[in-house]
């Protein structure tokens, strides 16, 4: 399908207005324009373009943030530290370009289209390779399709990336429902299991009948919630951020225990990591965004210091630098993803998935992700800087149907944006065996 | 640090602003503010005048700010039964925090009608002083009864509260007999703003937790020369007079407390499980339980965030509804008593009220210098907010039934050996001086009447 001429000029239009709507204050970008009484099903190209109007608004509002007085450690434990995020929010408001990033993403075919009542965005890129495998995969928060950029070559294009064309993938990357150019809900039940849904109408609205998902983040959840339904057509899941964790470690967790008898030498470091990272309130954002996403939604959608900051505020990037002495962790990398949240005004409704996943609750636990139900085969890729690392002896409880599990020596909580190749071989690796069953 | 040196600092955080940003008048506002305080001379007691005062330009920048606000859509849930009642856990609906219909009424208020300097001309209205303490500027309200033998108070606000939150309760307690009370229930007021809260300097270091705060008072009740006297606070003041009543100086005679610290040890371990009630509580108990049980589970993020990360919370610094939303999302009934202000039903809090206290800590920068409260308490707490705490002097505590639990008198006998007053008011919610000072006064007065010479 390659309708993408036909409705340019319209979607473009749509785009400007809608983004020209939030800056002036009106709070409606679920894109309400193209609802009908019965659901368009239509796939309709996109392109993104943000009016400047908006982009000096943001640089305007940046020159005048007002900031508080240094926090009174000499370390991150009161949180993001003055001295990190004052340059990177004035780089922010001077030298750094959001079209780049625009570019980048119009660079690729992108769509939009109607499902269960939101508008659902996706980039959507074929491989020349015949027999390549439809892969969707989900982002999390506070990430975006732009985390999963960076792997669109690897995995489209293996040939060019050490791979050989057995190893192609079609790939599907949307946004979640609230999240980048992808419509807000305005009813509450958009958790992972509607999304998962979702997910799946998607790639039967793209013509695929055989496919695998995948995720990190809040995109593992939702892989797992495919791996429930398991529709017709999917074959397998892949995740990076698995929920092995077994009931009777959640319980002690829960109530800061003492360690329990009898953990291996792996089981015992997650143990730890998952504990000291309770004891460290890791999850403090999340437990807000969990029970008042609005509250904490009036500040970070009105403050782009304070939007930065509590994004950055996500463990994941605590050991993110944004100074050039890392390209894969620039600065130009995060403000991207926080630019975009920005112009898109996605930092109340996105922080809503925590809430109705409920109460800032780690999606890492077994038993309330009923990872028992997931008996299709399921991959796991465990990334040496991630919050825990899954030791492969839960992940055999977890998952009944474990077909792949690798520990890798790089990589952190956002894996493909921080090692897009090693990520990608991993993929490759994760789901060949369910190519061959072809 | 004193006075002289943070004008100094600031003047020059302005500078630097002035020269890189270069917007005007948006820079100043962009500045860490302290109103300019005219001290005085220091007298030998190192207890210095202070003169409220605040720039004009900052109250325009404010609205300025205030109407370019970009809001976000609105929650997806309707939880407009929890502002019609007096809501008790079983009764409070799913909500995703403030509704966005309450914060576009008072930003549109706050962006116009409402008027600063009213409230700005109260607090000039009264002594206010500074004098240093363990190294931190300490303001206080300090007003004298002019009836001989009144008894010295200190009280203590919270978080979110200021001084301001007590501004009604002067009058009613230092002219008793203007406020159907007699000579005898006369007390001398002295009203400090905690450390890192309105005028009161910012630590730039750690170590000042509720024990640290309490040693200040005492400190500051000495210099006063108050050789006896009593203390009392709700929210963070009632933490800080229980740590005082802890260290139990002499000179200390008894407090008063609006929340109470009385959970038994075995319910806090109960409270801790996640359990249901224990089988063997009584009505009021079981209440509380749930009370408490629902705090921790829904309601504690704002805390948790504060005690965690508190400087992460850039937003509430730079956003006045950031700020607004987050003082108003403190607890579920205060926030739908607020809400029905701005709906047109005041009871005890007006719209004024609300957004005195909310610019109060805008004018002064402190929402993130306040908020490092409850990360130094979870440094070194070794009890839960509303834990008994192990106290032996005479304490009168009082129970509100729209407080964050409402402390039954079984625990509060329990808790405190030597209990001068239990009260079990009928009305009123976390912010009690605040809401509903002739309770609060009766209270108070109520409490300490045998201690009154």
């Amino acid at each position: 399908m390659n309708p993408l001429t036909k409705t340019l000029a319209a979607v473009a239009a749509w785009t400007v207005l809608a983004i020209a709507a939030l800056v002036f204050g009106l709070c409606t970008l679920s894109a309400p324009a193209f609802a009908n009484p019965v659901e368009d099903r239509s796939i309709r190209p996109f392109k993104v373009q943000v009016p400047q109007v908006a982009l000096d608004d943001l640089r305007r509002r940046i020159a005048e943030t007002r900031w508080p007085d240094r926090e009174t450690v000499g370390d991150q434990s009161q949180g993001i530290q003055l001295a990190k995020i004052r340059p990177l929010v004035e780089y922010w408001g001077t030298a750094y370009d959001w079209r780049r990033a625009e570019a980048k993403l119009n660079s690729l075919p992108q769509f939009m289209t109607t499902i269960d009542g939101v508008d659902i965005y996706f980039i959507h890129v074929r491989s020349k390779h015949s027999h390549a495998l439809p892969l969707i995969m989900t982002h999390g928060w506070p990430g975006s399709v732009l985390e999963l950029l960076k792997t669109v070559g690897p995995l489209t294009d293996p040939t060019a990336h050490g791979g050989s064309p057995e190893d192609a993938f079609d790939l599907v990357l949307p946004s979640l429902p609230g999240f980048g150019f992808s419509g807000k809900p305005t009813e509450t039940g958009w958790g992972t299991d509607r999304i998962a849904r979702a997910w799946a109408e998607l790639m039967k609205r793209l013509g695929y009948t055989e496919y695998v998902a995948q995720g990190g983040d809040w995109g593992s959840p939702v892989s797992n919630a495919m791996g429930r339904l398991a529709p017709a057509g999917l074959l397998g899941i892949h995740v990076n951020l698995p929920a092995v964790v077994p009931p009777e470690i959640a319980a002690v967790l829960a109530t800061g225990g003492p360690v329990p008898a009898g953990l291996t030498g792996k089981e015992r470091t997650a143990f730890d990591a998952l504990s000291m990272a309770a004891k460290m309130g890791n999850r403090s954002y999340a437990t807000m965004m969990g029970t008042r996403p609005q509250t904490i939604g009036y500040a970070i959608n009105n403050s782009p210091a304070g939007l930065a900051a509590w994004m950055l505020g996500h463990p994941g990037f605590s050991g993110w630098t944004y100074d050039d002495s890392d390209p894969e962790k620039s600065p130009d990398e995060v403000l991207d993803d926080i630019t975009l949240y920005w112009l898109t005004n996605t930092a109340t409704s996105s922080g809503r998935i925590y809430w109705e996943y409920g109460g800032g609750r780690s999606p890492v636990f077994a038993d309330p992700e009923k990872t028992n139900e997931v008996s299709l085969p399921v991959a796991i890729t465990v990334f040496p800087g991630e919050g825990y690392q899954a030791p492969e002896t839960w992940a055999r409880r977890a998952y009944p149907n474990l077909i792949y599990f690798h520990e890798v020596d790089k990589g952190g909580h956002f894996a493909a944006w921080e090692q897009p190749e090693l990520f990608s071989a991993e993929l490759r690796a994760a789901f060949r065996s369910l190519r061959q069953r072809n | 640090m004193d006075t002289t040196r943070t004008s100094e600092t600031i003047d020059q955080d302005r500078r630097r602003l002035l020269g890189t940003a270069a917007v005007g008048i948006a820079a100043a506002g962009a500045a860490s503010l302290l109103p300019s305080q005219k001290a005085a001379a220091s007298t030998s007691d190192g207890i210095r005048p202070f003169t409220v005062s605040f720039p004009q330009e900052e109250l325009t920048e404010l609205r300025r700010r205030i109407v370019a606000t970009r809001w976000p859509e609105r929650e997806l849930v309707s939880d407009e039964a929890s502002r019609r009642i007096w809501s008790t856990p079983a009764t409070v609906g799913p909500t995703q925090g403030v509704q966005l219909a309450t914060m576009q009424k008072l930003m549109k208020y706050w962006g116009t009608e409402y008027d600063w300097s009213k409230c700005e001309a109260r607090l000039k209205a009264l002594p206010n002083f500074v004098t240093e303490i363990d190294g931190l500027d300490i303001h206080f309200i300090h007003v004298k009864s002019k009836h001989q033998g009144a008894l010295p108070v200190i009280i203590t606000h919270g978080w979110p509260g200021s001084v301001i939150e007590l501004l009604k309760i002067i009058d009613p307690l230092t002219n008793p007999t203007a406020h159907g009370g007699a000579e005898a229930d006369a007390f001398d007021v002295v009203i400090p703003s905690m450390p890192g809260y309105g005028f009161s300097g910012k630590p730039t270091e750690t170590g000042w937790d509720p024990a640290r705060i309490a040693r200040a008072w005492i400190v500051l009740m000495k210099r006063l020369g108050y050789d006896r006297y009593v203390a009392q606070g709700g929210d963070w003041g009632a933490l800080i007079t229980e740590q005082m009543a802890l260290i139990a100086p002499p000179e200390l005679a008894a407090i008063h407390t609006n929340m109470p610290g009385t959970i038994p040890p075995e319910i806090v371990k109960a409270l801790a499980s996640g359990g249901p009630p224990p089988a063997d509580l009584g009505p009021d108990e079981k209440r509380a339980y749930e009370q408490v049980a629902f705090f921790y589970k829904n309601g504690l993020g704002y805390a948790n965030e504060m005690a965690l990360r508190p400087q992460t919370l850039y937003g509430i610094v730079d956003s006045p509804a950031g700020l607004a939303a987050w003082i108003l999302d403190h607890d579920a009934d205060s926030c739908a008593l607020i809400a029905r202000s701005f709906d047109g039903e005041p009871e005890g809090l007006t719209r004024d009220d609300i957004l005195d206290n909310i610019t109060f800590y805008w004018l002064t920068n402190t929402a993130i210098s306040s908020a490092r409260l409850y990360w130094e308490h979870s440094q070194t707490a070794k009890a839960g907010f509303f834990d008994a705490k192990g106290i032996t002097i005479p304490v009168g505590a009082t129970a509100n039934p729209s407080e964050i639990y409402t402390a039954p008198k079984s625990w509060t006998e329990r808790a405190f050996p030597k209990l001068l007053h239990y009260g079990r008011t009928d009305k009123g919610c976390h912010f009690a001086a605040w809401e509903q000072p002739k309770i609060f006064t009766d209270e108070v007065r109520a409490t300490f009447k045998t201690l009154q010479t």
